[in-house]
């Protein structure tokens, strides 16, 4: 509703904003914030969160950026990272579903160190670009598939994918029933605990692709995005998009609804020049509005105050 | 031989030497500088707080200067607090309340406010205070930098020169943030040559907050709605490479000349040499440091107390375009860090 409202509201006052280009330039900004927001809805529906993407994120790719540079091949320096990144989704899972930490506390934790770790140890600055040699990764920033830059076909696939195992596989279908009542999904016979890991490894797995889309386009990746408003902006899309924090509800749907919002959100302000200062505060009142809605729309019921929040 | 004649030469051989000794010490007061220089700066304590030690500036200075300081005797340290402004005030007043307190301290401050009172608060406590690279309202000892303004008219005016008079005239900005004084500088240098020339007109303005997705992604829009700006100026390198990516995918990379600001590292020239940039203007590091340097000499040596006199070391910068690049125009952190394993 809202991001109709504001659609039609920039299309009348903005010259040129449905101009198909600039359409376009909308879903682009939002494409990896879009990827992360799939993964982060993955994770918010088994009633969890992982607030550790964003640190997951930049982490594997400067990694993969650095081996890349170091002479390793495009294919040995993926495996290697896809290793590490399903470890870490695992690392995240197995705290929340077997030590039994809040989801919170433990992806908060696990973000801090992973990302102080790989920071501190590994790599000896905060940009690291792509080198030279890695000619695919650098061909594929400029590569068109049907007119539509990667990030965004990569966007759209992961969309169509994770619609198509939320509703119509059995572990998606599962995931809904954990997130909307943990202790019936578990009585049922419902194997929760490796379904939460799977969950946070799925959410890893994009957040890697996330960033591996960013840094195509950018020809580099800025470890300095973890202190960035970027994991708030991903929180934001789920939540405004419409997934209950309680678990259990929304979709993919949701995931683009929000990520459009956003981005028509700051694709307007940019063209009516507001400091990025007005941006942020604009936003966090949105988030505010969006979290005060969802908690009208899913009161803390009986169920909840049972089970404990995230 | 005799008594005498023995006890006679003995004499002679020292006097001769008595007469050496006394030459040699006239010929050491004549010149009591290496003395002087040597116990006014050995075993002196030095330390930078930059906003983080993860990119090419501070990379730099910590191997320009550090070197120098380590040469003369004086002990090098730096502290690391990754972009966080409390980190770098929790060290800064952690090094004041030591107990082996800094005798110069290099901060390069991460906006006009922040560590104004720290500053006035270590110079009462006896330390020099060196700014470093952005100014700030407080005037400690020593500025040591680049006129950010002057910047900002060095890579507009770069823009009005390739654009020519024939152009749109229109010229978009992408911009930092709203309280750093490097981006408040530029703007107003942006200002002042749009003022000198008649005509020309930002189309559209935004800040990246320093951020290469934020930049890519309003410079996108600002395209979108200006398709004939002839001109971009971006604030800084690693930011500028998202305005790139935005002008690589409107298709006019061939069309917008993208002038920005940069610490002149390889990766600097490459980008100017490939087209990437148009201009830049870059922070001539080594010769920065070398300002540095000499100051922190000067200073230790001149018997002022911390606080006594404000001045001001901006360094001499142009816009470099690709017919400008040769070889050592960059300097190298690959080589800076190949050498510091050696």
């Amino acid at each position: 509703m809202m991001a109709v409202a504001l659609f039609a509201g920039f299309a009348l006052a903005l010259d040129g904003f449905t101009a198909p280009a600039n359409l376009l330039n909308i879903v682009r900004s939002v494409s990896v914030l879009g990827i992360l927001a799939a993964g982060m809805g993955i994770v918010v529906i088994g009633r969890g969160i992982d607030l550790s993407m964003v640190s997951i994120m930049v982490v594997t790719v400067a990694i993969q950026l650095q081996l890349l540079q170091a002479g390793w091949s495009l294919w040995s320096a993926s495996a290697v990272v896809a290793a590490i990144t399903l470890a870490l989704g695992f690392m995240n899972g197995f705290m929340v579903a077997y030590a039994g930490v809040s989801a919170l506390f433990a992806t908060l934790a696990s973000s801090a160190f992973v990302f102080g770790f790989v920071r501190s140890r590994i790599l000896t600055q905060d940009v690291i670009y792509i080198p030279e040699t890695a000619g695919t990764l650098l061909w594929l920033g400029k590569a068109r598939i049907l007119g539509l830059p990667v990030d965004v076909v990569v966007f759209l696939a992961v969309v169509a994918v994770a619609l198509v195992l939320l509703r119509w596989s059995r572990p998606g279908r599962f995931l809904y029933l954990m997130g909307d009542n943990f202790q019936a999904a578990r009585t049922m016979g419902i194997p929760v605990r490796p379904l939460i890991v799977a969950s946070f490894m799925a959410s890893a797995l994009l957040a890697w692709l996330a960033g591996v889309a960013s840094a195509v386009s950018l020809q580099s990746m800025n470890t300095r995005l973890v202190n960035s408003a970027l994991l708030y902006d991903v929180v934001l899309v789920v939540v405004i998009g419409g997934i209950g924090l309680s678990g259990g509800k929304g979709g993919m749907r949701n995931v683009v609804v929000g990520a459009l919002l956003i981005g028509i959100l700051l694709n307007g302000m940019t063209i009516l020049n507001l400091p990025n200062i007005h941006q942020n505060l604009i936003k966090a009142l949105i988030l505010l509005g969006a979290i005060i809605l969802d908690g009208q729309l899913n009161p803390r019921d009986e169920q909840t105050s049972q089970q404990g929040d995230i | 031989m005799s008594k005498l004649t023995k006890t006679l030469r003995h004499a002679i051989l020292a006097g001769a030497c008595l007469a050496g000794a006394v030459i040699g010490a006239q010929a050491q007061e004549t010149n009591p500088g290496p003395e002087a220089y040597r116990s006014a700066l050995e075993g002196k304590r030095v330390v930078m707080v930059p906003m983080t030690m993860g990119f090419d500036l501070a990379q730099g200075w910590n191997h320009f200067i550090g070197e120098e300081v380590k040469q003369f005797g004086g002990i090098w340290e730096t502290r690391d607090p990754n972009w966080s402004v409390d980190a770098g005030a929790q060290a800064i007043t952690d090094l004041i309340s030591s107990a082996e307190k800094p005798d110069v301290l290099i901060v390069q401050t991460p906006d006009l406010n922040s560590y104004s009172r720290l500053f006035k608060r270590a110079q009462e406590a006896g330390i020099f205070v060196i700014q470093l690279d952005n100014p700030s309202n407080y005037a400690s000892d020593v500025f040591a930098g680049s006129d950010w303004k002057r910047l900002g008219e060095l890579e507009t005016q770069a823009v009005i020169d390739h654009c020519g008079e024939g152009s749109s005239k229109k010229i978009a900005v992408i911009q930092g943030d709203q309280v750093n004084a490097s981006s408040l500088d530029q703007w107003a240098g942006v200002q002042a040559v749009l003022e000198r020339n008649p005509g020309w007109t930002v189309a559209g303005t935004a800040d990246s907050n320093w951020d290469a997705t934020t930049a890519r992604n309003a410079a996108a829009t600002i395209l979108q709605q200006h398709p004939d700006v002839c001109g971009i100026v971006d604030f800084w390198d690693a930011t500028a490479q998202g305005t790139a990516s935005a002008i690589r995918d409107a298709g006019l990379k061939d069309k917008i000349f993208l002038a920005t600001t940069g610490s002149g590292e390889a990766i600097d020239c490459k980008l100017l040499e490939d087209g990437t940039f148009g201009a830049i203007v870059t922070s001539e590091l080594p010769r920065q440091s070398q300002d540095v340097v000499a100051a922190i000499k000067i200073l230790l040596q001149s018997g002022i107390k911390p606080g006594e006199s404000k001045n001001y070391l901006y360094t001499h910068e142009i816009a470099r375009t690709k017919k400008d690049v040769a070889p050592g125009t960059c300097w190298s952190q690959a080589e800076i860090e190949a050498a510091a394993k050696k």
